[in-house]
């Protein structure tokens, strides 16, 4: 959803062309996802529904509390619930608002062979170019959070947009408009990293010794983040994973082979091009065309 | 709620408990997540389930269902031994320090004046005792084995940690912390909540859940402070306006109590509303009561309504039996109604026993259903398959179906749970033919009254008297009604001393309460929205958002009732000097000459601290009761009893008095008591209850809604799971005595095995929303398994406990 403008786009999938340069200063914007507070209302999956008109089908139960059972297409964001059994013998019932993680190095865009179907704003953003998507699902492969999901419709890849088309002018993410409780937060990611830690504090002081801001580093640090009551166990919540990192062989494609692979495929085009010049084309000779006809 | 919901941040700690606020009041548990960022406040949920307010809380404990009385009383008991209380107010704010009638008695578990045929009271021995003076007499040390105190203590001196843990099966140390948290609000610089709902209302002891609780508040001095209170959560937006108007049977709007057929005599059913102190110097407000009613009679019968008349008493109705909703179905049931007017209500998916619900409906002549949406209750008829298995042909009901607005269709006023009243516009046009309710309501009038004009009848005056001044007689407008239940002045109001002077001017509307009437010189539809719409204008739409003293009054936003006052008994937020008991958190104060401060002053303005005047002056005590004189049916003290339904042969309180197992003043209809299961065949209790995505029987219309919980579902525990061979997913029956649902079994370590009596007790957690109408999966209502018996005092059916036995299907 191209919402924000071209000059905003710094990074662009598949496309060796710079991005723009002229804008300065534009302040890197984060969700904060309070867990300690949500309620697991669900009313942020259906503003995100209704603001962003995806109709998911009528689903099933199947056991749990988590409806849709997970991300589709058209559910773009999914409360998650988990039941932990804590060491005193008590229970905790851990809800996570899943979605994109909006990470400062994203997977997806690396993995992304279609030029512009995947974008970064300067905000921090990642945005679907859905028009320029081709299908391939590299995107959920190059996604360490297992996020996007293919469209049977359209077969195109769709998620969370971070509401890029609410936040370009000047408003907040729908789900975050609709939230309760206020345990999504929306701001420049230092405001929301200096609030973080203000409850991770809070959280300290009631008990929780291992709370923390989940912000992790092996993805460069996301625009979406989570004040977690247990940070030293992200995967207690619903598959939430500790130390998330691009998958190697994306890393490996765009990272360190890609130029290698161009300087390779730009080696074999100048062999063609030598073998040319010097031997001139290669011919068929008259026997071969007959042999062909017969 | 004595208190608002803005005002649940000034708390230091947030009890929840029968009910469930982060799963079925989201918004307002906003306040809730406030406290404890901002005051570090300790959230305590109690509750039979870990729901999703225990995700968030501090604390949590689990309870057996319908034992909260015997959880509340233990905290009573805590508070007592421990000497947990706030002395100074108990001893001068309410009535510990009464001396009771000598001949009150209680003999296990029967409080005195028991009719075991008729089961009700003859409440005469639950009094007083008066001095010559007329007035009670007290015991200021509290000494006195006939004073409240002592009654109170030694009632509840039998709820030890040890019985509340065998009865609720909330183990004995869980108890005791939560007692622990309570009690520490009992400090004049701590003040707790509690937020209830349906939890607590819906059972035969509801009454006497939620007034053990005020209890509990008045013996910690909470009540009247901000951050404290009772606080009911009302589960839609203006169900706390439609409560007011007159949603009760036996009321009138501005909750007063309509005349029984004793009474014919108007002044003895004036005399009896209007009681006098009873002690000293106290106000007793509902002496008013006359000025209320005579201004309820102008508003509905104009300038026909004269004191030679009686303004008009000889019409309205006298009430020779109940009328509640259990009672109107079962006559029904009996085929003593011809016609049913279903306005708002889908009673057979929302009234227990839905089976016999069915049954009634169909020997009706005529049902006519008032709603946006194709309801259960307007389908009836149909047959569903296995959710509504009926045979069309048999049922000769006629059916007419009037499509009505939705809020969000009507302009018009919301009244919050807080009391508060906010004007609100339409947002669009109503679909199709639908019409809002007044227009249909008042079609319906002009018709019916053109036909008593025309061919007579029983009454008809009581029709054709009716005042109607409205523009257009077949459409009311909101503002026409706003204005009318706000009340105006019909003629000039002069001076006693002075008749040249005049005090109020024919036509204007009345400022507030204290100006009206009994002479006839006003009309208002509902004194305790008298000055809503004031001489300066609509007050429900103001939308000023400042808050001078930062502890969240609001005082310019909408208006709350009764006369704006955020907070119900404030008097009591001061000492008996007219300080504060906390200067950051103050209500009203005496500033030596009059009340004063950031709240309206639930006080005569000028009422010096040192005359006495007590803190709840619709009282004629003007103090909190411990011990009730009236209104309540099953006793002046509350008392566990089971629920009708309960995995106990016996009440562990009183294991030899059969009589005491249930609540002996609880109405049970003939053929009723046969249809409560016993444990033997229907071994677990069961609860229903409502989930966050759902909001009770409508927005299984709403594709969004179904999307996010689509489909129904029971919860049990892990450990019932593993004996009965389910998993997670699998489809299970259940089954009460009354009916049975098929849904998919969601199996959590939320719900798990408690020990009562030394036995293991499971529950079975079947939430409300499914039927046979709209976008969701189809599914079976869930009040086909739940019993047709309600609360002694209110009637309430006993939907949060009942027994069950299930199976994987």
């Amino acid at each position: 959803m191209a919402t924000l403008q071209s000059l905003d786009v710094v990074e662009r999938s598949a496309t060796t062309v710079p991005t723009p340069q002229a804008r300065d200063g534009v302040p890197k914007l984060a969700k904060l996802i309070d867990v300690a507070k949500c309620i697991g209302c669900k009313a942020c999956q259906v503003a995100c529904s209704q603001w962003n008109d995806l109709s998911e089908e009528v689903g099933q139960n199947v056991g749990v509390y988590d409806n849709p059972a997970d991300l589709s297409a058209n559910t773009w964001t999914l409360m998650r619930f988990a039941e932990q059994q804590r060491a005193d013998g008590g229970l905790e019932w851990l809800i996570r608002k899943d979605g994109c993680m909006h990470c400062e190095d994203p997977g997806c865009l690396k993995a992304c062979p279609a030029p512009g179907a995947i974008v970064k704003y300067a905000n921090g953003i990642v945005d679907f170019i859905s028009e320029n998507c081709i299908g391939c699902g590299y995107c959920i492969k190059g996604c360490p959070f297992d996020v996007p999901r293919l469209s049977e419709r359209d077969n195109k890849a769709y998620k969370c947009s971070l509401c890029s088309d609410r936040v370009a002018v000047g408003l907040e993410p729908a789900c975050v408009k609709t939230c309760p409780t206020s345990a999504i937060k929306f701001g420049t990611k230092d405001d929301m990293l200096e609030y973080g830690e203000k409850r991770v504090t809070q959280l300290k002081e009631r008990g929780f010794q291992n709370a923390g801001v989940y912000d992790p580093q092996g993805v460069g640090g996301t625009h979406v983040m989570y004040v977690l009551q247990h940070a030293d166990k992200p995967e207690n919540y619903v598959g939430l994973p500790a130390e998330p990192q691009i998958a190697s062989m994306v890393g490996f494609w765009k990272g360190l082979s890609k130029p290698w692979a161009a300087a390779l495929l730009g080696l074999s085009v100048l062999g063609a091009f030598l073998h040319y010049v010097t031997h001139g084309p290669n011919e068929v000779d008259e026997d071969h065309k007959n042999g062909e006809e017969v | 709620m004595t208190n608002h919901w803005v005002d649940i941040k000034n708390a230091d700690v947030v009890l929840v408990m029968g009910g469930n606020a982060a799963e079925c009041h989201p918004c307002g548990f906003k306040w809730v997540t406030e406290a404890i960022e901002h005051r570090n406040a300790k959230l305590v949920v109690v509750d039979p389930r870990f729901t999703r307010s225990a995700a968030v809380a501090d604390y949590y404990a689990p309870i057996r269902v319908g034992t909260d009385i015997a959880f509340l009383g233990g905290v009573i008991n805590y508070m007592l031994t421990n000497d947990k209380i706030h002395h100074e107010y108990v001893r001068n704010f309410t009535n510990a320090t009464y001396l009771v009638r000598e001949d009150f008695a209680f003999d296990d578990g029967i409080f005195s004046g028991y009719d075991a045929d008729k089961r009700s009271y003859d409440r005469s021995t639950w009094n007083y005792q008066f001095g010559s003076d007329g007035y009670v007499m007290v015991d200021e040390t509290m000494t006195d084995p006939r004073c409240v105190y002592q009654l109170l203590k030694g009632h509840f001196s039998r709820y030890t940690p040890e019985v509340v843990s065998g009865i609720t099966g909330t183990p004995k140390e869980q108890f005791l912390k939560v007692a622990e948290m309570i009690a520490s609000t009992a400090t004049a610089d701590r003040v707790m909540t509690i937020l209830y709902a349906l939890g607590w209302t819906q059972h035969s002891t509801g009454s006497q859940n939620i007034r053990t609780m005020a209890m509990i508040q008045l013996l910690l001095g909470n009540i009247g402070r901000a951050g404290g209170g009772v606080n009911a959560l009302r589960g839609h937006a203006n169900v706390q306006g439609i409560t007011d108007m007159n949603l009760l049977t036996a009321s009138l709007p501005g909750y007063m109590r309509l005349a029984n057929d004793a009474e014919q005599d108007f002044q003895g059913f004036l005399d009896k509303r209007s009681p006098k102190p009873l002690r000293p110097g106290q106000i007793s407000y509902w002496k008013n009561f006359p000025k209320f009613w005579n201004s309820l009679m102008k508003a509905w019968y104009g300038s026909v309504a004269t004191p030679e008349n009686s303004f008009c008493y000889e019409w309205m109705p006298k009430l020779d039996k109940g009328y509640d909703v259990l009672h109107m179905f079962e006559r029904m049931y009996q085929g003593q109604m011809n016609g049913f007017f279903c306005q708002g209500f889908n009673p057979l998916a929302a009234v227990s026993n839905a089976k016999k619900v069915g049954l009634g409906l169909a020997k009706l002549k005529y049902l006519v259903v008032i709603d946006p949406l194709a309801t259960e209750t307007s389908e009836f008829w149909r047959n569903a398959g296995p959710y509504n298995n009926v045979d069309p042909k048999s049922i000769q009901t006629e059916v007419f179906r009037l499509p009505s607005s939705c809020f969000a269709e009507e302009t018009g006023s919301f009244t919050n749970s807080g009391r508060v009243a906010n004007w609100h516009l339409a947002a669009g046009a109503p679909p199709g033919e639908a019409k809002t309710d007044s227009d249909i309501m008042a079609g319906l009038h002009m018709a019916l009254r053109r036909l008593y004009e025309k061919e007579g009848g029983v009454l008809a005056e009581a029709v054709t008297s009716v005042y109607w001044p409205y523009g257009d007689p077949t459409k009311p407008s909101p503002e026409e009604l706003a204005k009318e239940f706000s009340g105006y002045v019909v003629r000039d109001v002069t001076d006693a001393a002075d008749p040249t002077k005049v005090l109020l001017k024919g036509g204007q509307q009345v400022s507030g309460f204290g100006q009206l009437r009994d002479d006839g010189s006003t009309a208002c539809g509902n004194w305790l929205y008298a000055g809503h719409w004031s001489p300066e204008g609509n007050l429900m739409a103001r939308r000023d958002v400042s808050d001078p003293s930062g502890l969240g009054y609001y005082p310019n936003w909408g208006v709350a009732w009764p006369a704006n006052r955020r907070i119900l008994y404030n008097r009591a937020s001061a000492d008996t000097n007219g300080k504060p008991w906390d200067s950051s958190r103050t209500g009203i104060l005496w500033n030596g000459s009059r009340w004063t401060g950031p709240d309206v002053p639930d006080m005569a303005p000028t009422a010096a601290p040192e005359n006495g005047v007590g803190p709840f002056i619709m009282q004629p005590e003007g103090v909190g009761r411990l011990f009730a004189l009236s209104g309540m049916a099953d006793g002046p003290f509350p008392e566990h009893y089971e629920p009708f339904e309960s995995p106990l042969a016996a009440n562990p309180l009183h294991p030899d008095n059969p009589a005491a197992r249930n609540s002996p003043a609880a109405r049970v209809f003939k053929g009723d008591m046969e249809q409560f299961g016993k444990a033997d065949e229907f071994p677990y209790a069961a609860t229903t209850y409502r989930l966050t995505e759902h909001h009770h029987f409508w927005t299984k219309h709403s594709h969004a809604n179904a999307v996010v919980q689509p489909e129904q579902f029971i919860e049990i525990g892990e450990d019932l799971a593993q004996e009965k061979g389910i998993a997670n997913g699998d489809m299970v029956k259940v089954r009460s005595n009354r009916g049975e649902v098929t849904a998919k079994a969601v199996v959590t370590k939320r719900m798990r095995k408690l020990t009562v009596e030394g036995k293991p007790v499971h529950h079975v957690g079947i939430p409300i929303h499914w039927g046979f109408t709209g976008v969701a999966r189809n599914g079976y209502l869930a009040n086909a398994l739940t019993p047709f018996v309600g609360d002694a005092s209110a009637q309430t059916p006993e939907f949060k406990a009942f027994l069950v036995d299930l199976e994987r299907v």
